[in-house]
């Protein structure tokens, strides 16, 4: 295993290398506020929560996506990261209906997380209460397309792991929304398994079991990761 | 064949040629304004006068003067005539027969014409697209066949890179290095890309060069197919230039035939061979990880870089992917050096740059211009300057770019100049703007834009490009406060620095530059401040 040494926020760390920088933060104990990432599927690099300054590149680094290199020196929480990631989580909330106090993830959400997190306490934007849907045709499932942030987490944990493919975006720009089979009701996709797999790979309450209310939602993020460790390294122990 | 061969074909085919040929434009813009049955009509007249033995009319690409179409100009003395009607076909006949007539003469001495300078256009408006042989007559082919036989691929990367020719893409990036990025990497299968997506409104550059002189793309590409050792490639055009389509469908067609395209080029052991991908309406398809996607059959989303597509390109194989008018240099490169085409330009931006010159100006088309003429000689001398009013502002590379004031108009036109004053060259779209437009109004046509054309992939660019037009609607309706004009700017560099791909990174661009000039004009829309209320109001 060849190594890698680099500095971020001024501490010296050692990973291996190939790693990306979230990675390698996580490692050393320094925590980097991702929505999009979820550890066991690909990276989307879409949310841009994860953002870090790297010395001697004027742009800003999606640290999911940036690979460690040989003496990189990263920031990852500058004042001005910090006001742009704040400026984010607003954009989230404003695009569409989060309503905390009667939503299933309440207490559970990887949202109110990075909201806490930024400090964000009000919007400056204007909310656009867009008229979204959902749809409750699966027999287990439900969708609550407010609530959905387009992670794609979905889309890729329903491809990636369980090879279903039954996610995908529709549309483009702010009408973009998930789309299930083709574009048809949940409960017709032949497809699905019922695996439960995008439940828990949902960072709010936009996909959810059906009978569960407010705050009872605890999606298993971990399991993910153990279902890939178990195949590819036969890891069968969480 | 082989040179031989080629070249005695086009003295053949040259030697066909009458000694009174009519060029009539046949691209989008006239045929709009009917020139194909302007064309008929000269024929006809031709025919009618007895002058079939010793004149012919051709349909040619495009001659730039656009806005004057439909375009007709006699090859043997360059005389113009502009804004020709079908039933004034009569008329030119007769002068072309030594006569005169009462018609719209252009001067092809004006400095539209004069200051111009062609390398990418050379054949434009005087060959017919739709005939290979036509493109043979005039030298085509002849230097890939150099490309081929007297050169290795190193040189021929060694050539493009000493040119100093960069992307026209907009993004400027050396072509030379993209090149050899691809050639070192190891062999296997690579990819050649055109990336003919040309989108940004007011631009029709591309769409010209692929309408005018589809063989000079192809050369380009298969040269630089040669130089990185690809064997496949693909043009990427947008659905909304069928024209362009057919003529590059017809041109694949006829260089196959003469064995120019397909297996054992000019019998070397070269084989290249290209696909045509259309385009299905999106902006975003432009930007190159996307167009990847596009042509792999996928969604058009971007996807973060590095890899590069010169490493991890289409099905991941190392791709090279250039713009029309990139490729349209490298014939004239490969023909007549790297020190020919680095004498032409300033010293960091080599070349020419073709413009689509539109807007509030005299003189509406497109322009082919040596790097480094200044905004004012394109305005003024060429364009003619605004018809009535004065110029305020011009505004370069679309979307992504942003307007450049009246005072600045000395800038010269280069990348870097043209990025220090906050725009950008891009893809080369000129809009001149007169006093009478609000710049508030311009940002807010361009956000508009930007926010339809969003992919959805990324937060800053999917939701920012939202509330951004939403803040200047706001602005425009006088509802807006100072605070709303604070948070819109650092809305503005947020998109700007967080956004994925280089549509989120730019689409801030068009509200930056004109806060940076125009500021006034946006506080002058800003809510009249509450007023203090008198004293007895408050005494009780």
């Amino acid at each position: 295993m060849s190594i890698t040494t680099l500095k971020i926020n001024g501490q010296d760390v050692v990973t291996e290398s190939g790693k990306t920088v979230l990675a390698a933060a996580k490692e050393a104990g320094i925590p980097i506020p991702t929505l999009c990432h979820l550890e066991g599927i690909s990276e989307a690099g879409a949310c841009r929560l994860c953002a870090v300054e790297v010395k001697g590149t004027p742009k800003l680094m999606a640290a999911c996506v940036t690979t460690v290199a040989e003496g990189m020196e990263v920031e990852t929480h500058t004042p001005k990261l910090q006001d742009y990631r704040r400026m984010i989580v607003e954009l989230f909330f404003t695009e569409g209906n989060h309503v905390c106090s009667i939503c299933v993830a309440n207490g559970n959400c990887e949202l109110q997380d990075a909201a806490i997190e930024v400090g964000m306490d009000h919007s400056r934007f204007n909310y656009r209460f867009p008229d979204r849907g959902m749809d409750l045709s699966h027999s287990q499932f439900g969708i609550d397309h407010n609530r959905c942030i387009l992670c794609t987490r979905c889309v890729r944990v329903c491809d990636e792991i369980e090879g279903a493919h039954v996610w995908d975006v529709g549309n483009r720009g702010e009408a973009c929304y998930i789309i299930s089979g083709m574009d048809q009701p949940w409960g017709e996709v032949s497809a699905c398994t019922a695996c439960g797999k995008c439940v828990d790979a949902c960072p709010t309450g936009a996909i959810f079991r059906k009978g569960t209310t407010t705050g009872e939602k605890q999606g298993d993020r971990a399991k993910l990761e153990f279902l890939v460790n178990a195949r590819e390294k036969q890891e069968w122990s969480r | 064949m082989d040179l031989t061969e080629l070249k005695a074909l086009a003295v053949a085919e040259k030697a066909k040629f009458k000694p009174l040929r009519v060029h009539c434009c046949t691209s989008t813009g006239c045929q709009a304004a009917q020139s194909l049955e302007v064309k008929n009509n000269l024929a006809q007249a031709i025919k009618d006068k007895g002058l079939g033995d010793r004149a012919e009319v051709v349909g040619v690409g495009c001659m730039g003067f656009c806005g004057r179409g439909p375009l007709v100009q006699f090859a043997h003395d360059d005389q113009l005539f502009e804004t020709v009607t079908p039933d004034q076909a009569e008329a030119i006949v007769d002068v072309l027969a030594g006569g005169e007539a009462d018609l719209i003469k252009g001067d092809p001495e004006h400095p539209f014409f004069s200051r111009q300078f062609h390398i990418v256009r050379k054949n434009s408006g005087n060959i017919n697209p739709d005939r290979i042989e036509d493109y043979i007559a005039v030298g085509g082919y002849q230097s890939l066949y150099k490309a081929l036989f007297e050169m290795s691929p190193a040189e021929v990367v060694a050539e493009i890179t000493a040119s100093g020719l960069r992307g026209r893409g907009g993004g400027g990036f050396p072509t030379g290095i993209k090149w050899a990025t691809v050639a070192k990497m190891p062999e296997g299968q690579k990819y050649v890309i055109c990336n003919g997506d040309e989108g940004d409104p007011g631009a029709f550059m591309d769409r010209s060069v692929l309408e005018s002189d589809p063989h000079l793309v192809l050369e380009g590409m298969a040269i630089a197919a040669y130089a990185v050792g690809a064997n496949h490639g693909y043009i990427y055009v947008r659905a909304e230039y069928p024209l362009a389509i057919q003529r590059l469908e017809t041109a694949i067609k006829q260089a196959k035939r003469y064995g120019i395209l397909g297996s054992q080029i000019f019998d070397s052991p070269f084989d290249f061979k290209i696909d045509i991908r259309i385009g299905a309406g999106a902006f975003v398809c432009g930007e190159e990880t996307a167009l990847i996607h596009s042509i792999e059959g996928k969604r058009g989303n971007p996807r973060p870089r590095p890899p590069y597509p010169a490493q991890d390109g289409l099905w991941h194989c190392p791709t090279l992917i250039n713009n029309v008018e990139t490729y349209g240099n490298i014939t004239a490169i490969v023909e007549k050096g790297a020190a020919w085409f680095s004498g032409i330009g300033t010293e960091k931006s080599k070349g020419t740059k073709i413009f689509a010159l539109t807007g509030k100006i005299r003189n509406n088309g497109l322009i082919e211009v040596p790097m480094g003429i200044t905004l004012r000689e394109i305005v003024e001398e060429m364009g003619g300057g605004v018809p009535d009013g004065t110029i305020k502002a011009v505004q370069t590379g679309g979307p992504s770019g942003g307007c450049i004031p009246a005072h600045l108009l000395d800038t010269p036109v280069d990348y870097d100049s043209l990025t220090k004053v906050g725009s950008m060259m891009g893809s080369g779209g000129m809009v001149v703007m007169d006093t009478g437009t609000s710049m508030v109004e311009v940002a807010q046509f361009y956000m508009d834009f930007c926010q339809e054309e969003s992919c959805g992939k990324c937060v800053p660019c999917r939701a920012g490009t939202v509330q951004l037009h939403a803040m200047l609607t706001r602005l425009l309706k006088k509802q807006a406060t100072l605070a709303d004009l604070e948070t819109m700017e650092q809305l503005c560099y947020m998109v700007k620095e967080m956004s994925l791909c280089g549509l989120g990174m730019t689409a801030p661009n068009p509200v930056l530059s004109t806060l940076q000039y125009f500021r006034s004009e946006y506080e002058e829309l800003l809510q009249p401040m509450p007023t203090m209320p008198d004293n007895h109001a408050l005494t009780v």
